[in-house]
């Protein structure tokens, strides 16, 4: 019998699968409120696992990283605002279907796919983990970099009306990631004034960007009005049939999802990005993305699900955190004085495999308890917008503040907000601005470091452009943007056709 | 209504309510019967990182009458390397005893000598309570490095200059003066390549063979012995962790205990006397909880070295010294 079926049974004992249960709850909601991330989710239950047996404590942390990562869908879904940078493009399709009318389809979809792509994550990491762990450390600074440029490629895919506009809008999102101050060269880059000593925090900036524009247009409108006008009912039955009918999606979606959530530092991001890009090239329904095609759904949040199991790979095998939730994992872990390490399934195999399998148990359990939420959480739509406005500006401010204790993020927030809320009049979408948020950093700071190094070494050139991974990497990020560009002139074409008949 | 003024007259209503959920009422506090309610410790680092699980701890214990007879609560306000906690603890901490923050040495001296016109705080500015970790650089090499001691890489170096790519957290922090402080007694010259992603990215690329070597907390590279090669210790002397590893300075390169990053409680300059004798008197004994404090440091892999006020601010000026010598040819 394999080893994690074997102590499947302690994650049934009722005091674990109560702390299973209200975990996996609990994080649903916590990732359905807009700035409010899986990290700081299992950051605030750390103090909390001081005082557990390691195994409750660990089932605990497992089960809130699982359902905060599947509820950030909610609020992307629901309210055009992603909980985390992995669900901006869950916002694309799904907040358009809600739009029609089609919240609880949408919804459904999307936890069924997070469930789909949750469990294959976990299973990869049960029965991959000693190779993919060698083959997560072949990764050098070289191909950190070209992963970021190959999620710029992504730009094309995100801005529906204009790739120049996006390109701009990325390019406003690199210059404001490099704010703040720099640890690799110690200096201070545009800090006139000590707010911005600490940088850019990601969810200030995806909550400043998402949800104030958002919210000044709910405002802006007549009082009373609700978003969408209807909720129609969707059954379970259909939705089951339309997950499992896009077996190429689901594909997709996982295999991404493992693949950058096993990259230590690539930081699972843009896995939905690059799921969603991906699928739309090879989808016969492609020109439907971007306008309420459930694939695209499917694709984003599997991605995003398959990336939970892999991203622990680093951190369980080599003691290395691959992502900074894994960082807060590992204080969970050694609070109880257990290592990772490549000893650990040998000298703790009832507290990992107890953790592993809760982290199984728990993808069933979050699909189960999502669906059943699906219904009651579609009809937040139907609230007045007036009100809805104020509730989640409320939600902003006080998830901004605490992601880090900071009035400072606070106002970042409020400010690129506003600005946002102008260039959208404009044209320019949110989506590209924080993928050029996101990305930047990656891209920068791994060029410099692997500069350093090449310039000790054998050059920049040969650093970054031979060895079989560069190789594939470029050639991948080659594919994608010829691929976009075909899409485009194709697309032109048929404008034209179009035009002249 | 037009809806401009409409707008207007929602966002008022809205302002108002965020203004009301985020004011406090603070009592009067005075220093007699101090502490008379949870004290404040402001990390400046994440939630989860060492600095911030040590602190939590280590403070466990607190309620206890024996120690402060008060729960220490953490608050953590990371950003720029921990510079922008600091500074928000020198400007805004009221010097009351409620509010202290735990410091990371050499970090948070080197950066205020780095940093004159950006760092607000430096060793004038606060007062230290008690030390409770000390974490000494250790230099690692991949596993299957050619390297079997720290005189290899010195010969390395030596033969190849320019050519052996050394990593660490980042620049003005205790992997970079041990660097400096090794570039320089060996006499060597080699590229200190600061890592993006901190201590834990530095430690899987030597893992992984991206940098030849490298210089980490001797707690992270501990555990992960197997996977690497701990070739030195730059500290006085040997580790009870890693007993075989030698100094540096036993390998005849002489480095001293300028980089071990030295965590413990210090409050804000201005802080009442009776206030500081008290914490400076207690916390200490906090820290030397056999029990509880003690031992969860050990599981946890975390080395506790336990200082007192005295010991701690002679350790701040003999730092302040040596860094401001070490560091001139960084800083403009």
């Amino acid at each position: 019998m394999p080893d994690f079926l074997q102590y499947m049974g302690n994650v049934f004992e009722p005091f674990n699968f109560l702390i299973l249960l209200l975990g996996t709850a609990g994080g649903l909601i916590l990732g359905a409120l807009p700035g409010l991330s899986p990290t700081m989710a299992v950051a605030l239950l750390i103090p909390f696992t001081f005082h557990m047996e390691p195994t409750g404590g660990l089932i605990l942390l497992g089960s809130v990283y699982t359902a905060t990562v599947a509820g950030g869908a909610v609020s992307a879904i629901l309210l055009r605002i992603p909980g985390a940078p992995a669900n901006i493009a869950t916002t694309l399709d799904g907040h358009r279907m809600v739009q029609q009318g089609r919240a609880a389809q949408a919804l459904q979809l999307s936890f069924l796919s997070s469930g789909v792509g949750g469990l294959l994550g976990v299973l990869v990491l049960i029965f991959f983990t000693p190779v993919l762990a060698q083959w997560a450390l072949g990764f050098g600074p070289s191909h950190l970099f070209w992963m970021a440029v190959l999620g710029v490629t992504v730009i094309a895919s995100l801005a529906s009306d204009s790739v120049v506009k996006g390109l701009a809008a990325g390019c406003m999102g690199l210059w404001i990631s490099s704010i703040g101050y720099d640890g690799v060269q110690g200096v201070h880059r545009f800090t006139f004034t000590s707010h911005l000593d600490g940088g850019i925090h990601i969810i200030a900036a995806l909550v400043g960007l998402f949800a104030v524009p958002q919210v000044i247009d709910m405002l802006a409108r007549a009082p009373g009005r609700s978003s969408a006008a209807s909720v129609q009912r969707h059954s379970l039955w259909q939705a089951l049939r339309q997950v499992a009918g896009k077996p190429r999606t689901l594909a997709i979606g996982s295999v991404v999802g493992v693949i950058v959530g096993l990259v230590p530092g690539a930081g699972g991001q843009i896995a939905g990005l690059v799921a969603y890009d991906q699928s739309r090239k090879f989808s016969r329904m492609r020109d439907n993305y971007g306008k309420g095609e459930p694939e695209g759904l499917i694709a984003a949040e599997t991605a995003n699900n398959a990336m939970v199991g892999p991203s622990l790979v680093p951190l369980l095998t080599l003691s290395i955190p691959g992502s900074p939730t894994a960082a807060v994992l590992l204080g969970g872990l050694l609070i109880h004085g257990i290592f990772p390490g490549p000893d650990l399934f040998t000298d703790y195999p009832d507290v990992s495999w107890t953790f592993i399998d809760a982290l199984l148990v728990g993808q069933v359990l979050m699909v189960v308890l999502g669906l059943a939420l699906c219904r009651l959480a579609a009809k937040v739509i139907l609230l007045p917008e007036n009100y809805l406005a104020a509730a989640v500006m409320v939600l902003a401010v006080f998830g901004t503040y605490s992601v880090q204790n900071s009035y400072s993020d606070v106002l970042i927030m409020a400010v690129l907000g506003g600005g946002m809320w102008f260039l959208e009049k404009y044209g320019f979408g949110a989506g590209p601005l924080v993928l050029g948020i996101v990305l930047g950093p990656i891209a920068e700071q791994n060029f410099v470091y692997g500069r350093t190094i090449a310039t000790a070494g054998d050059g920049v050139l040969p650093y970054f452009f031979t060895g079989t991974l560069n190789v594939i990497l470029i050639a991948i990020i080659v594919a994608s943007i010829a691929g976009s560009v075909a899409l485009e002139i194709r697309a032109r074409r048929q404008r034209e056709r179009e035009a002249a008949s | 209504m037009k809806p401009l003024q409409l707008l207007e007259r929602r966002f008022a209503a809205l302002a108002a309510a965020v203004m009301m959920m985020t004011m406090v009422a603070v009592p009067p506090a005075s220093a007699a019967d101090y502490p008379e309610r949870p004290v404040g410790v402001t990390v400046a680092y994440g939630a989860g990182g060492a600095t911030d699980f040590q602190a939590r701890i280590v403070t466990m214990m607190s309620a206890q009458e024996d120690y402060l007879g008060q729960p220490i609560y953490i608050i953590n306000k990371p950003g720029a390397g921990g510079q922008r906690g600091w500074n928000d603890f020198v400007t805004r901490a009221k010097p009351n005893g409620y509010e202290l923050a735990a410091y990371n040495v050499p970090h948070f001296i080197a950066q205020s000598i780095a940093f004159p016109d950006k760092v607000k705080y430096n060793i004038g500015n606060l007062e230290p309570i008690a030390n409770w970790g000390a974490d000494p650089a250790v230099l690692i090499v991949p596993k299957d490095s050619p390297f079997d001691s720290a005189r290899d890489v010195v010969e390395y170096a030596k033969g190849n200059p320019g050519r052996l790519t050394v990593n660490g957290a980042g620049k003005f922090v205790g992997h970079h003066i041990a660097f400096l402080q090794f570039v320089r007694a060996a006499g060597v010259e080699t590229t200190y390549v600061p890592h993006p992603k901190g201590g834990a990215g530095a430690l899987k690329d030597v893992m992984g063979g991206q940098v030849k070597a490298g210089f980490n907390n001797l707690s992270d590279a501990f555990r992960s012995r197997d996977n690497l090669k701990i070739l030195a210790v730059a500290d006085l002397q040997r580790h009870d962790f890693l007993p075989d590893v030698p100094t540096l300075k036993e390998q005849g390169i002489d480095v001293d205990d300028s980089s071990v990053n030295f965590r413990g409680i210090m409050a804000p300059a201005g802080t009442p006397p009776e206030v500081i004798a008290f914490l400076a008197e207690r916390v200490p004994e906090m820290f030397n909880n056999k029990r509880r404090v003690a031992k969860k440091m050990k599981d946890g892999g975390s080395p506790l070295r336990v200082m007192g006020r005295d010991e701690v601010a002679a350790m701040w000026k003999e730092r302040q010294a040596y860094l401001t010598e070490l560091l001139k040819d960084l800083v403009q």
